[in-house]
């Protein structure tokens, strides 16, 4: 792990990077194509919607010999409804038959009873009306539109409208490929889903709002400086939370895994596994969407204000002049260009991670001031 | 539930940190003992957990409103029962339609499912009508004696006190100078004097004059005689002294229209009553609340407040009525066709406000304060069936589930001590003093508010773990960039504190504000997962300002963290501090070396 801490000494001081907002387009690309893959398989397989959703019953049985096959026929020939029968760990089964009336159910149960050979109470019969969960799911809609609303208005005071933009961007990316990931894997939608999901809203922006307070901070004093743009501060930025943005994704993510692989492992599917499925998918899309989408997105939004061109416009033309510079053999080499090929999409170097590099310090600054 | 306010003031900074800690575990060990002091260790679990009670509900067809059972009333009546059962949004019932006529209704268990049921049945049809005469509760033998005495029956529910003293058919003119069962609001006098006047014949000054402000004459003319006589017959064949002869007549009286003279049953059934058209509807009352009244010593009572409409309203039907003879200065607060209470009025009732009273216990004013503030059912419903459900997730699922988030849990532990050393130390301390306060707490208000903890509920703990984590996690690399910028671990503690404070404080906001906005929207399960996701984030801020920090503080004052042993996880070589260079500690060093790129 002593690499792991090296690793963070050395993004710390920008020693180490990854260009994140240089390479964005990459990352937008790879993006708008999991979110149509999410969309298409949305629009094809559509979701599963659990019983809650479209009404109907489902019986759990004691323990029995009885195969699923065999509850599965009785079932359908009593109920005349498709049903789903699994076989839960300690042999018992659960017998899930949708939309089903309440008479039909009654008898349904006791079939089953009959066939299991034990008692009608035994069997336990838990049965939803299809409103249910759409009530739930309604709601649900409700509350993720007024939060929606006021957390840009949140963010676009506390921060900017152009972060609050892209973290709504960066939520709706997330919703959109947990979403697709239900409709591709097929898992059941129950109610438990819906509010996985609504974790995930809370989750995905929290994770964003700390990535942005540190852009937030280290693009303070962005228009005193000429050494680097927007995008590059960014990028600095985005290195510099990275230890913590891993950190923390690995520590929220770990109990969730256990949860859906070794819970899903011995359990088959179960409440238990739907709503970590959620959980896993949402949580590890926002901690990539805060760093690949997120900060990107306001990097790029950021470079269209006339004060950031102007800025970038500054920024380029002292590099070109130190370059020429070096050219003429007087100036030391520029580290800058060394290590990107665009100015423009340059990976900063330099050490301090704080916002405000600041620009004493030797370099020819020959129209850094223009302003 | 302080937290929110306390988290914001920072705790005095490097000050006191022995004393903060101590005051947060003072804080814990006093909540810990609060709950064995209360009697249970464990949280009240959800039904899908636990288990509990499930009732079915039928609708009712009711004669005249053939179309009454649609969509739209079935799911006003489920969400009125919803907040019925589940006010305060944390007790994880479940109320739901079930084909076109029916309400499944799951209470988890550990509620009283008598009180559900209550609670549930009820429609809560709520209206005030004046009282045009008063007849003892039983049969009356005789149809001509009836009708005087019993002005003064009290509203008494339980009836036990009152029944005898004053409810003989005799026309005793119990004069009754008791309060109980009588004064509506402060403006109200007992008003002691009200002989029972023999004006038991109805009609002679109906008081109908209801939704017609101006009017303060009453203009509505008397029921014609051949009514008079009808209603009387009818109220002489009333039998309200036995319970079934209580609930056939408030079954009468409930389907009646709200402009019909009605005859009712007092609750207790100490009397009977004919009542003039309803002058207040149910829907002018905004909101109730039951209080004890210790200053009048009248016991509980429910106190009602009226919206503008239904205040003025009041004010006038009240004026009016105070003008008149006893019993017909009394209005009678209806129930679902019984006679909750039917006080009498000497002066007009302005204010808005009003109070229902008679011998209620802590509970039932409660439950009818309840009731009433969500409204009344758009339907009738019955009881159908109660049965008893087991957990819809095992308990070898639960358990199964439970053993894969312990493992998750130690994996995390694993890294954070591979990651962090002996800070992870202090991040394992923080986390297990906010899962005992979140343990002790849910505990706690499972008996207060009847919070239940469910499957989703869960969940939000378990994702609540990466949150609760990230606040140290952010201050730890804070921490560690102050010490790469060369600063040793005291100042480097103190001078990380505020930018981490601030990113903690920002992030969890957003947090809390999506967990605020689903509880006050939304409904059921996804309120319950909500109320856990706020209280955990609460439950964040309170032990990184009170825990967390001050714990950083005392431990860098230890030489095993201050020296930077490796195993502190703040060694600066590991960290790769650099001396600060030319005494500017942001001042940016060399360029960087091209390789590492």
């Amino acid at each position: 792990m002593s690499k792991l801490g090296n690793l963070g000494a050395r993004l710390y001081r920008g020693e180490v990077g990854y260009d994140f907002v240089g390479k964005r387009k990459i990352w937008y690309g790879i993006s708008i194509l999991i979110t149509i893959t999410a969309i298409v398989g949305l629009a094809v397989r559509g979701l599963n919607m659990g019983i809650e959703f479209s009404g109907g019953a489902v019986f759990t049985t004691p323990t029995t010999s009885v195969s699923a096959e065999q509850a599965k026929r009785t079932a359908e020939d009593t109920s005349g409804h498709p049903a789903i029968v699994q076989k839960l760990g300690n042999n018992t089964l659960r017998v899930q038959v949708s939309e089903l009336t309440t008479e039909q159910s009654r008898t349904t149960q006791a079939a089953l009873a009959k066939k299991l050979d034990v008692p009608l109470n035994k069997i336990n019969a838990d049965i939803v009306g299809p409103s249910w969960g759409d009530q739930i799911a309604n709601k649900a809609w409700t509350g993720l539109a007024v939060f929606m609303i006021l957390v840009v208005i949140y963010l676009a005071i506390a921060f900017e409208w152009r972060m609050a933009i892209a973290a709504l961007i960066a939520l709706i990316h997330d919703l959109t490929i947990t979403v697709g990931v239900y409709a591709l894997v097929g898992f059941e939608v129950t109610p438990g889903t819906v509010i996985g999901l609504l974790t995930i809203l809370g989750y995905s922006l929290y994770d964003t709002v700390v990535v942005f307070d540190g852009l937030k901070e280290s693009s303070k004093e962005i228009t005193k400086q000429t050494r680097w743009t927007y995008s590059e501060i960014a990028n600095r930025s985005l290195n510099g939370t990275l230890v913590r943005s891993i950190n923390t994704t690995v520590v929220a993510l770990l109990p969730v895994a256990g949860l859906l692989f070794i819970g899903g492992g011995f359990l088959g599917a179960g409440m238990l596994n739907d709503i970590s499925l959620a959980l896993f998918v949402g949580l590890a899309a926002g901690a990539y969407s805060s760093i690949f989408i997120a900060t990107p997105l306001v990097a790029d939004l950021k470079e269209r204000d006339p004060q950031m061109r102007a800025l970038a416009k500054r920024v380029a033309a002292k590099r070109a002049a130190a370059t020429a510079k070096a050219e003429s053999g007087e100036g030391e080499p520029q580290d800058e260009e060394s290590y990107g090929e665009e100015p423009e999409d340059a990976a900063p170097a330099g050490i301090v991670r704080q916002a405000t590099p600041r620009n004493r310090g030797g370099r020819g600054r020959p129209s850094g001031k223009r302003r | 539930m302080a937290a929110p306010k306390k988290g914001r003031r920072s705790p005095g900074g490097q000050g006191r940190p022995g004393r903060v800690l101590a005051l947060i575990l003072i804080a814990m060990v006093a909540l810990t003992g609060g709950m064995f002091a209360s009697g249970r260790t464990t949280p009240r679990l959800g039904i899908d957990l636990a288990g509990g009670t499930s009732f079915t509900l039928k609708a009712k067809n009711e004669p005249g409103k053939p179309n009454a059972i649609n969509d739209t009333n079935m799911n006003t009546a489920v969400g009125i029962i919803e907040r019925r059962v589940n006010g305060l949004g944390v007790s994880e019932a479940e109320v739901q339609t079930q084909g076109r006529d029916h309400i499944v209704v799951n209470i988890p268990k550990g509620t009283n499912a008598e009180q559900a049921r209550q609670q549930v049945g009820t429609t809560a049809k709520l209206g005030f009508r004046p009282v045009l005469s008063v007849a003892p509760g039983a049969k009356a033998p005789e149809p001509n004696t009836s009708p005087s005495a019993g002005g003064k029956d009290k509203g008494d529910k339980s009836g036990d006190k009152s029944k005898d003293d004053k409810n003989k058919p005799s026309g005793s003119p119990s004069p009754s100078a008791s309060t109980q069962g009588r004064a509506v609001t402060d403006a109200l006098k007992a008003d002691a004097a009200t002989t029972p006047s023999a004006s038991a014949s109805a009609g002679t000054d109906d008081k109908g004059a209801k939704k017609d402000d101006k009017s303060k004459q009453d203009t509505n003319p008397s029921p014609a005689p051949a009514d008079v006589a009808a209603l009387q017959k009818k109220l002489d064949a009333l039998d309200c002294s036995t319970k079934e002869g209580r609930s056939a007549a408030s079954e009468a009286a409930a389907r009646s229209a709200v402009t019909d003279t009605i005859v009712a049953c007092k609750k207790d059934g100490s009397a009977k009553e004919i009542l003039g058209p309803v002058s207040v509807e149910g829907t002018g009352v905004s909101s109730a609340s039951a209080v004890f009244d210790s200053q009048q010593g009248r016991g509980w009572i429910v106190q009602l407040k009226f919206t503008s409409g239904g205040s003025k309203k009041f004010a006038d039907v009240t004026g009016q009525l105070a003008t008149k003879q006893s019993p017909q200065n009394q209005f009678a607060i209806v129930l679902d066709g019984e006679v909750v209470s039917d006080p009498s009025v000497s002066t007009s009732i302005n204010g808005g406000q009003a109070e229902i009273n008679g011998g209620f216990t802590q509970q039932s004013a409660q439950d009818l304060a309840n009731v009433l503030s969500y409204g009344s059912l758009p339907l009738s419903f019955s009881v159908e069936t109660e049965t008893t459900v087991t957990a819809a997730l095992g308990g070898e699922q639960l358990r199964a589930g439970l053993i894969a988030g312990a493992i998750g849990l130690a994996l995390v532990i694993i890294y954070l001590v591979a990651y962090y050393r002996g800070l992870a130390l202090v991040a394992l301390a923080s986390l297990l003093c906010s899962a005992i306060l979140t343990y002790v707490i849910m505990v706690l208000l499972g008996q207060a508010i009847g919070f239940a903890l469910n499957l989703p509920a869960v969940c939000g703990a378990i994702v609540a773990i990466g949150i609760t984590a990230d606040s140290f996690i952010v201050y730890f690399e804070r921490i560690r960039d102050e010490i790469r910028e060369g600063r040793t671990l005291r100042p480097a503690v103190e001078r990380g504190w505020p930018r981490a404070r601030r990113t903690i404080l920002v992030s969890d906001f957003v947090s809390f504000l999506a967990a605020a906005v689903l509880f006050i929207v939304t409904v059921g399960k996804v309120q319950g997962f909500a109320f856990t996701l706020g209280l955990t984030t609460l439950l964040d801020v309170v032990v990184v300002f009170f825990f967390t920090k001050p714990l950083m503080t005392l431990l860098a004052r230890r030489k095993f963290f201050a020296s930077g042993h490796p195993w502190s996880g703040l060694d600066p070589k590991r960290l790769g501090a650099k001396p600060p260079l030319r005494g500017s500690r942001r001042r940016p060093s060399a360029p960087v070396d091209p390789k590492e790129a």
